[in-house]
């Protein structure tokens, strides 16, 4: 198959996701049967839920329903949220910017960080070093991040003093404002929000990346064409950096894809712990409200991005992988 | 007289054998396996062994720190009491419970619907299994812990729903690899030999096919316990857990929350320190179990 027809697939492949999410969404929301009591306080009268079922249209065939719900999702509607009162989707855009940051920045530690342990780990491999690097590794993926994060606003917020245990200073909404003047100065301010919440969620991916950058290593140095680059002569550092990094990144490539979204996940829990102001603490809050249309807004939103940047991912990956460049 | 007769057969290193030696060798999962028997222990004798009944307030012994010692009964509160006078290292005890089942329950549910599910589309391939590869690729296609939090917003929490959640969550991984794997076995000779003495597919699959592919299965399932009890624990932390009532290590860190900032460390330490070391065994046995069961499984994970 040519590179468009790979191309071409790929982008169905896509289309039949984004399809599949607005279904499976749709069907959650009726798991339990008539979903008008959601909506509905807990003392409603008869009436008031009769008319809330007549006009948010659950009386209608379940059909009707779901194109009714596409129909208003391809128009950027969802629904009001219940305790905002203002459409679901325009609330959880507005509080967007503060979550891309924190995500953004906690994958940009994981793979600042991860990256080196992991090669580091793996030219030492089978020494002490790297026992006690893939340890630390194994722990990081063992710690629940909440609890991470609680730990640091107990230490180093509460008792020492270092840094602010929550708040923010914004950066991203100026910038996409296209204000970037105002997110300059705001930088200095910033920072100090941003490390606490950041590191706590971004310790689990640093653990995983430098787990897998070390075995994808590894598993690159024990090919031939590696022995054959000794074997030509080459220094180690020509051999490592030249022949095995440009081909051991392909699967880290793939891996921080699927890394976005579950940062993205775990920004929820961890908003919360640090009130940070984003879609993750405005999720605890509508779990507390049982406010269902702002939950199906952010699923939804996340599930969007989420899956563009995995399409993003693997169009790159049919641009950079030799072997589907070429054949 | 014969060389035979002095080197031990190659049978005779039974798996079980070897598993006991590379174990014995081997120090840190051999650590983890004793934890992990430890915390099944809390789990199954805990409420007889728990200082007091988990649930009992004591309004005049709030807020403990630990160690402090009750002035009427003079028991010592060895975790320190929480906002409601319940003894921490009780509730502990109980929590282990509800991590473990529920992690190893939802990862058998998720587990035997995957690997259900991807040994049929492995194995009769086409139409089935387009379809399960869809329903795959757009499971992935949701966060996870979001859609689990709508699922349970819907259905209310509990613990069926929980495990519910988590389970359904797993199952694309198992059906990955199960796909995989049954694509590697469905041509191989004793599937046709099998095929031949008239043996149903049913049988095939169970008989034949899944023994033979269950290694890896097994090595992930391990590795899947440790971020479900890590899932659960989040779960828990945002409200939708088990009831109050019933003790849970991600329960006590939400009940923690509104503690903090008073500075009542002792609260979140302890349960998180539970999920931590019994997550960190899960994944030290994982990795153990993949270099003993199947070391070309390296890059999995």
């Amino acid at each position: 198959m040519g590179l468009t027809g790979l191309l071409a697939k790929r982008l169905l492949r896509s289309v039949v996701v984004v399809v599949g999410v607005t279904i499976v969404t749709f069907a959650t929301l009726h798991l339990g049967g008539d979903p008008t009591y959601l909506y509905v306080g807990e003392h409603a009268s008869a009436e008031e839920i009769a008319a809330t079922r007549v006009k948010l249209g659950f009386d209608q065939p379940l059909t009707t329903q779901y194109l009714r719900f596409a129909h208003g999702l391809a128009h950027g509607d969802l629904g009001d949220s219940l305790t905002f009162h203002e459409p679901a989707l325009g609330v959880v855009l507005e509080r967007f910017p503060a979550t891309l940051e924190l995500t953004l920045t906690a994958l940009s530690l994981a793979l600042a960080i991860g990256v080196p342990l992991g090669v580091f780990a793996a030219l030492h491999r089978g020494r002490p070093l790297d026992g006690g690097i893939m340890l630390l590794a194994l722990l990081g993926q063992s710690v629940p991040s909440f609890w991470l994060g609680i730990m640091l606003v107990l230490f180093v917020g509460l008792a020492w003093h270092w840094l602010p245990i929550s708040g923010r200073v914004p950066l991203l909404d100026p910038l996409f404002a296209g204000d970037w003047r105002t997110a300059w100065t705001n930088l200095p301010q910033a920072l100090p929000f941003l490390v606490m919440p950041s590191v706590t969620i971004a310790v689990f991916s640093l653990a995983r990346t430098a787990r897998l950058v070390r075995s994808s290593l590894l598993e690159v140095l024990s090919q031939d064409y590696v022995r054959t680059a000794r074997a030509k002569g080459l220094s180690e550092r020509r051999v490592i950096v030249h022949h095995a990094l440009r081909n051991a990144w392909l699967p880290v490539l793939t891996m921080l894809g699927l890394e976005f979204g579950f940062l993205l996940s775990g920004v929820v829990v961890v908003e919360t712990v640090f009130s940070w102001p984003g879609v993750g603490r405005l999720v605890f809050n509508a779990i507390n409200h049982r406010d269902i249309p702002l939950v199906e807004a952010a699923v939804i939103v996340f599930s969007l991005l989420f899956v563009s940047v995995n399409l993003l991912v693997d169009l790159l990956y049919l641009r950079l992988d030799p072997r589907i460049r070429l054949a | 007289m014969s060389a035979a007769a002095v080197t031990p057969p190659i049978g005779a290193f039974t798996a079980g054998r070897r598993a006991r030696r590379s174990l014995l060798r081997a120090k840190w999962p051999l650590l983890a396996l004793a934890l992990l028997l430890l915390i099944t222990a809390a789990a199954l004798f805990g409420p007889s062994v728990a200082p007091v009944d988990p649930n009992r307030q004591n309004l005049i012994a709030r807020l403990q720190p630990p160690l402090a010692v009750d002035r009427r009964s003079h028991r010592v509160y060895w975790m320190g009491t929480d906002a409601l006078g319940r003894d921490v290292s009780s509730r502990l005890l109980y929590g282990a419970r509800i991590s473990l089942a529920v992690g190893l329950v939802a990862v058998l549910v998720g587990g035997l619907l995957g690997t259900t599910l991807g040994m049929l589309a492995g194995y009769f391939g086409g139409t089935v299994d387009a379809g399960v590869s869809m329903v795959a690729d757009v499971q992935l296609g949701f966060p996870f812990i979001l859609l689990a939090i709508m699922f349970l917003l819907v259905l209310g929490p509990g613990v069926v729903n929980l495990i519910l959640a988590l389970g359904i969550g797993q199952w694309v991984t198992y059906a990955r690899i199960a796909r995989g794997q049954t694509v590697a076995q469905r041509e191989k000779e004793y599937v046709e030999a099998a095929r031949a003495l008239g043996l149903g597919h049913g049988g095939i699959l169970v008989s034949g096919i899944l023994p033979n592919i269950l290694a890896p299965l097994i090595v992930i399932a391990s590795f899947n316990v440790a971020s479900v009890i890590l899932a659960e624990a989040a779960l828990s932390f945002l409200g939708l857990g088990v009831p109050p009532t019933v003790p849970s290590w991600g329960g006590m860190l939400a009940e923690s929350r509104d503690e903090l900032l008073a500075g009542h460390w002792w609260l979140a330490l302890f349960p998180g320190t539970a999920i931590m070391l019994t997550v960190l065994s899960f994944n030290i046995l994982g990795d153990w179990l993949r270099d003993f069961l199947d070391p070309r499984l390296v890059a999995v994970t």
